[in-house]
């Protein structure tokens, strides 16, 4: 069974027949091709899969494209200014090498940019903690945390 | 120092691409006509196949074809194993087919039975499951202790005990005298645990066949794509090596478990040529957990010899490894190569023994996971190192002081020559860094609180960069270990950089741009590092083993020597002096004691636009490779101390300070080096206290089959680190590195399990297993007290 979804990603209106049981990963990745949005688990443990959807920070292979109907969703593709610089937390993560393959780093990064909304000035423990839903396999976490830490300090 | 120059924290160029969502890794790549691939695994961990019925999948919508072991059974050949171990008898280890769909059998939860392609991934799933296997399930072996007992069930007919190989390293004459005239021995049993690599990114593979010219271009998730193109098309598939192009994009982690060359790549390579048709496949995390190649598994006996002052007289060490139901790729090389020889540790004990046997069971194959036998080493003579120390009161700093190696080179007596080194300065600058000063301090306010306070220490030594070939050879390898690099001179004076070595994650990009800068005088922007495509770089050997900066880097400076020296005798010919009287300097080639010069970018425009040149002496163009073959290994070294704290009414342990000094030699990006080290450090950690792979022992299912059972390190359960480094440089490569990618897995491991031991010995504690989840650690509490 096929279903008509429609949605606004990274400022855009997009609208697709999928298959009912298509996930918002898939949808976002297969369907409009906008790879940066990584899937590491399918289960919803990794947070690879992290967009952000009308703000808040979602896992997109733990729901299915129709249930972002209408949304606004941000990929790690729509996060950076229309002319290319990037957002003070993609920023800070380069500045304190905050990612190594990169994989988790769009969902990691995404994950950080809610936080903004969450905590003000929040301590290292906080941090770590907020990022439970985040795996990365590489960098043990440490520059993340640090990156996180200046990125919110610079988003003001 | 320049600000992008060997030594500098240069941000990373890989970076933007990686934070914008550009990366292209493998499952990113969509080829025109792509179809999709579902791997049929075994339920079971040992069954025979009676029949298979897969018509009505073949008949499903959208499926293209479906491919059994049948299928493939005279056409396509088994996977081989790249490391032969000659057994203590001198007979080549067991080596059983390893096929790539299953033949009649299937040996682990897992082994791939049949691939189905589909139009689409959905198609190809659906479609498995109205394929019919009737299996006759087997009794299965799953314990490694287990495997060679009468009555067990044999994996492989060629090998009716399950054993693989009996191997041994070390004079035992020397090391039994020595025991028995020793004031003291020191004893340990453990189990270093089983651990599921779990690089983010999933395996993955994308399969393409060219009819035009009878092409194949394999995208796969790989550290080493030549090495896989060389084993598939030689060994598997007998297919002529130029025609076949691999490609590892960016791939999303590999931690050694992307090293090796899988049945699915193979089983894709062959298909997209029945169908000329690409065919990807992307494995979920279920399939990473059943089918990834696994790490460590040991259990060791281990025994130190001392004398009444704590001197190291002899080591005696019986291990037993679990090498899983097939030889992967370089899984004998691990438990003996890369195991028994770092046995010595930072330490001059004159004799060492070691006696290994490996065994087949109904498990996910095992072969090198970060650190690759080294981290098993390090635990066996860190733990024993701080036991004897406990055992004799000798303190923990001391009783390593006076065992440290401290003249250089050393020949250990398990075939290692250590080249460099500073074990002491590497313990001075841990102690100050750790405060170890004021951990008296801290117990008291740890017990304050009612919870208990240990300290941990572990002195590690890595062999890195395997090496030379010759000798690696002679001791079973199945291929060379030197590195690949090229350097391209554009006609601008820009730079294009060619290497054998992977990144995966590395920061090759931006390193080996520095150093390519650094001696070029060129700015760093000029200069592009590739890698990962064997249809653009020379043959290499890829990245593992903390070989990239070492090996690779090594064959980069010598194609920029070459660079260098037709430079000059081109700046000799455009300064109207003699070769000899050139020098290069600061991007430019000058007549010595002279300001008379000409840029690197002038030398490179006359290279190819070859109009005032010597034609008749020297060939036009800038563009040079060079292939590097180690002398020996690098032994980078550190010393980690670990405090903790431990909540004896659950058992709960927290980390509250860690502290980590390494001599990795020359550091080329301080930044990136630390990176790899907290990343071994979590993964080290992990091991130590929270990930465990474990099979139903009767079942052989997976128990640990996915991220709510197997306990991978989150943000929070890690604490920051304290890095440090000494420097030694390496004596025999032109940068004088040696190599940081997985230290931090060797040397945290006992330094975690040393300081719980250290906190739980008030109550008579000699050991807790890893991992010490709050539940071991309780229950070692409640024994002890019992
Ligand atoms: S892919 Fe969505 S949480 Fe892992
Ligand atoms: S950077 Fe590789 S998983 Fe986080």
């Amino acid at each position: 069974m096929s279903t008509r979804i429609s949605m606004t990603v990274n400022g855009k209106a997009v609208s697709a027949e999928v298959e009912e049981r298509t996930l918002l990963a898939a949808f976002l990745r297969e369907h409009l091709r906008l790879t940066g949005t990584h899937v590491g688990c399918d289960t919803g443990h990794c947070g690879a899969c992290t967009v952000l959807l009308d703000g808040k920070a979602v896992k997109s292979c733990n729901m299915l494209a129709a249930q972002a109907q209408g949304a606004n969703v941000t990929t790690i593709e729509g996060l950076a200014a229309a002319d290319g610089e990037m957002h003070p937390m993609q920023v800070a993560f380069k500045a304190s090498h905050g990612l190594q393959c990169g994989f988790c780093t769009p969902g990691m990064v995404l994950s950080a940019v809610e936080l903004a909304g969450k905590l003000k000035n929040p301590s290292e423990a906080q941090i770590r903690e907020a990022l439970d839903g985040n795996y990365c396999r590489c960098t043990g976490y440490h520059n993340i945390v640090k990156a996180v830490q200046t990125g919110l300090a610079n988003m003001g | 120092m320049s600000a992008t120059g060997i030594g500098a924290r240069v941000e990373r160029k890989e970076d933007r691409r990686f934070l914008t969502g550009a990366g292209q890794y493998t499952d990113d790549v969509l080829l025109p006509g792509q179809t999709y691939a579902y791997f049929l695994r075994s339920p079971h961990a040992h069954a025979k196949i009676k029949t298979i019925n897969s018509a009505a999948a073949k008949a499903a919508p959208g499926v293209l074809a479906v491919f059994t072991g049948e299928d493939i059974a005279g056409k396509v050949n088994g996977l081989p194993c790249g490391w032969l171990i000659t057994d203590v008898n001198g007979q080549p280890m067991k080596e059983p087919p390893h096929p790539v769909l299953a033949q009649g059998k299937v040996r682990h939860v897992g082994d791939q039975v049949a691939l189905v392609v589909a139009e689409t991934y959905f198609q190809a799933r659906d479609a498995a499951e109205l394929i019919e296997v009737d299996y006759e399930v087997l009794p299965a072996v799953v314990k490694a202790s287990d495997a060679d007992k009468p009555g067990q069930p044999a994996v492989h007919d060629i090998a009716p005990d399950n054993v693989s190989y009996v191997w041994a390293l070390g004079d035992k004459a020397g090391t039994d005298a020595a025991f028995a005239k020793a004031a003291h021995v020191t004893r340990l049993d453990f189990h270093n645990n089983r651990l599921i690599p779990n690089a983010i990114e999933p395996r993955a593979a994308n399969a393409s066949y060219n009819r035009a010219d009878e092409s194949y271009t394999l995208y796969v998730a790989n550290q080493n794509p030549h090495v896989e193109r060389l084993l598939m098309t030689a060994f598997v598939l007998g297919l002529p090596e130029h025609k076949v192009r691999v490609i590892a994009p960016d791939v999303g982690g590999g931690f050694g478990s992307k090293i090796f060359l899988y049945a699915e790549d193979a089983a894709l390579t062959w298909a997209s040529r029945q169908l000329c048709r690409p065919i990807k496949w992307t494995a979920d995390r279920t399939e990473a957990f059943l089918t990834d190649a696994h790490g460590r598994d040991h259990t060791t006996t281990a025994e130190l010899a001392l004398d009444q002052d704590g001197h190291f007289l002899a080591m005696r060490v019986k291990t037993r490894a679990n090498l899983g139901a097939y030889l992967s790729t370089f899984a004998s090389s691990v438990p003996t190569i890369l195991y028994a020889t770092l046995l010595a540790g930072q330490y001059k004990t004159p004799f060492i023994h070691c006696e290994v046997t490996s065994v087949f069971t109904n498990t996910a194959p095992v072969d090198a996971y970060r650190g690759a036998g080294r981290p098993e080493a390090t635990y066996v003579v860190e733990r024993l190192v701080s036991t004897a120390a406990r055992e004799l009161g000798i303190d923990q700093a001391e009783i390593r002081r006076r065992n440290f190696v401290t003249q250089f080179p050393y020949q250990t007596p398990v075939a290692l020559m250590y080249d460099t080194g500073d074990y002491n300065a590497i313990m001075n600058k841990a102690l100050q860094m750790a405060d170890v000063a004021g951990y008296a301090q801290r117990k008291t306010a740890t017990q304050a609180k009612g919870l208990l306070r240990g300290i941990g220490y572990s002195s590690y030594i890595e062999a890195c960069g395997l090496a030379p070939s010759n000798i690696a050879g002679a001791l079973g390898a199945r291929a060379g270990l030197f590195e690949a690099g090229e350097i391209r001179v554009h006609p601008t004076g820009s730079v294009t950089v060619f290497t054998g070595s992977h990144s995966h994650g590395q920061g090759h990009e931006t390193s080996f741009a520095q150093v390519v800068s650094d001696r070029l005088g060129i700015p760093i922007e000029n200069v592009d590092v590739v890698h990962g495509d064997t249809g653009r770089v020379p043959f290499g050997m890829g990245t593992y083993g903390s070989r990239s900066l070492s090996v690779g880097g090594s064959a980069i400076i010598k194609a920029l020597d070459k660079i260098i020296a037709k430079g000059k005798k081109i700046a000799a010919h455009l300064l109207e002096a003699s070769d000899a009287d050139i020098v290069f300097k600061n991007g430019a080639f000058s007549i010595e004691g002279t300001d008379k010069n000409v840029p690197f970018g002038g030398v490179a425009f006359a290279a190819y636009v070859p109009h005032n040149y010597p034609l008749d002496k020297l060939e036009p163009g800038l563009n040079e490779n060079a292939f590097y073959d180690p002398t020996n290994f690098t032994f980078p070294a550190g010393t980690y101390i670990c405090e903790i704290e431990i909540d004896p009414q659950t058992g709960q342990t927290r980390i509250d300070r860690f502290t980590a000094v390494d001599d990795f030699g020359n550091i080329v990006n301080p930044m990136l080096v630390e990176g790899q080290v907290h990343g071994g450090l979590a993964q080290g950690i992990g091991q130590a206290l929270l990930e465990e792979c474990r099979y139903d022992p009767e079942s052989g299912q997976l128990l640990s089959a996915s991220y709510s059972d197997y306990a991978m390190p989150r943000a929070d359960d890690l604490p920051s680190f304290q890095i440090g480094t000494t420097c030694t440089p390496c004596t025999h490569n032109p940068l004088g590195v040696k190599g940081c990618g997985e230290a931090g897995a060797i040397g945290s491991p006992p330094a975690v399990i040393n300081a719980i031991v250290d906190a739980l010995a008030a109550y008579g504690v000699r050991d807790v297993p890893m991992p010490a989840t709050p539940q071991r650690v309780w229950q070692a509490i409640q024994n002890a007290k019992a």
